[in-house]
């Protein structure tokens, strides 16, 4: 009924997170009605962006470049290495525009469900940047999770020898948050984190 | 097919893009699996955390099927322990161990009371010498039980001026001080806490761990052909490296 080419488009449309096979055919359809103006200028950026990317030698992040453009950023604090678990939770932190040093992908937690330990992560070369004399710091910004925190705890007895200051993300009470409506973890959280004002 | 019981969160894993497979250790049908729907979703993420105790309810067209979970969240474990690396090893290895040993679906209450008691005790001082006993018992509903109450050398309760010192590492029998002193290079240090000799203490808390570590690496990882848990063997080194004068292995 339709030609392999097109099939095959929904087929891998419909790998897309999200997207079904009813709702890829939908997709493809509007592609190809529209495809000067949509779909060729997506496949272009699709295949330039397939070419282009890589992993940052030195940070794990996905970019264009290697070293990434958060590395080679000359205005970037390089005392301060902020670790976290996914790129996309570099790309949350981004948003805040709230830090300012350098950052440093693990590419996962400890999980022994999902059989991954520390030799999956990317932890050598975070101990090997830590131990450069200008870092002062290291900002553990791990999930609020059993895992994430046992993966911080790990990170900080391997950090010690670095002789590196190490510091957690809080949890708690988050902003516009009302007590009523939190759940009892965020809460027992917030209560043992408590500052004085 | 349904019903309602109290549970214990043991390990949850992303299924298909929103759904997350979680196993439970519930009080009255054992350990046993479903599929929860939003399970990886922000308001569901912070209840499939191991550890958390949960009012579960199981549904499914048939009961050989997986079927699906509905949970409610009674008591975060877990989040009270983000602080603390030990305690939150332990609670890691607790759940890891249940579910690598525990048969699916078999009813095992006291293992349910047991776990809940240990969690419970997390926040007293006394949380390492009832994780030890903990694992006794696990051993124990895995078929591997110690026998701490009898000599197995000579069948006899030792005297008074004897006493229950090793355990034989081949079938997990007591060996008292004075029938020990052959073949005491062979055996197994008992730590005296374990049969009421004493409080206990992160010596004997090591050498508990050293005790309960050789039966369920020979005797019931072995026979899986599968290793001890990675979160078991993180918490003993954890807490042989905060509680322990030497921060090795004692024995």
């Amino acid at each position: 009924m339709i030609g392999p080419e097109i099939d095959r488009l929904i087929q891998l449309l419909a790998k897309l997170p999200g997207l079904g096979p009813r709702s890829a055919r939908r997709a493809a359809l509007h592609l190809i009605k529209r495809r000067d103006t949509v779909m060729e200028p997506l496949a272009a950026a699709m295949a330039a962006a397939a070419a282009s990317i890589r992993t940052c030698a030195t940070c794990g992040n996905l970019d264009t470049t290697s070293p990434c453009h958060v590395c080679l950023d000359g205005g970037r604090d390089r005392s301060t290495i902020c670790v976290v678990e996914e790129v996309g939770d570099l790309w949350a932190l981004e948003r805040t525009h709230a830090f300012k040093g350098v950052y440093h992908v693990l590419g996962g937690t400890l999980s022994a469900l999902e059989g991954v330990g520390p030799d999956d992560l990317n932890i050598p070369t975070l101990l090997e940047r830590a131990s450069r004399p200008e870092v002062k710091e290291v900002i553990l910004a791990l999930n609020a999770t059993v895992g994430g925190q046992t993966t911080a705890h790990y990170l900080s007895d391997r950090l010690a020898p670095c002789g590196v200051a190490v510091s957690r993300l809080a949890h708690g009470v988050p902003v516009g948050g009302e007590l009523d409506y939190l759940d009892d973890g965020t809460l027992t959280a917030a209560l043992r984190a408590r500052r004085a004002l | 097919m349904d019903f309602t019981d109290d549970a214990i969160l043991l390990s949850a894993r992303p299924h298909g893009e929103t759904a997350a497979l979680a196993v439970l250790l519930t009080r009255d049908h054992g350990r046993h699996a479903g599929l929860v729907h939003g399970g990886q979703g922000s308001r569901m993420r912070a209840v499939l955390e191991p550890g958390n105790r949960v009012a579960a309810h199981w549904r499914a067209r048939l009961a050989e099927q997986l079927g699906t979970w509905t949970l409610e969240l009674e008591r975060a474990t877990g989040a009270g322990l983000l602080d603390d690396p030990v305690r939150l090893a332990a609670l890691s290895s607790c759940c890891a161990l249940l579910d690598a040993i525990l048969p699916e679906r078999e009813p095992h209450p006291e293992v349910f009371a047991a776990t809940l008691a240990l969690f419970d005790a997390l926040d007293s001082d006394v949380w390492a010498e009832i994780y030890v006993r903990w694992e006794v018992g696990l051993l124990e509903v895995a078929g591997f039980g110690l026998d701490l109450s009898r000599c197995a050398a000579t069948g006899q309760i030792p005297a008074a001026n004897d006493q229950l010192a090793f355990v034989s590492p081949r079938t997990g029998r007591a060996v008292s001080l004075s029938a020990s002193e052959p073949f005491r290079d062979k055996l197994l240090p008992l730590p005296p806490f374990l049969v009421g000799r004493s409080d206990g203490g992160p010596e004997e808390v090591s050498a508990g761990l050293d005790l309960t570590g050789h039966f369920l690496e020979r005797h019931v990882f072995a026979l899986r052909h599968t290793e001890v848990p990675p979160a078991r063997t993180r918490f003993v080194d954890r807490y042989r490296k905060t509680h322990t004068t030497s921060g090795t292995n004692p024995a």
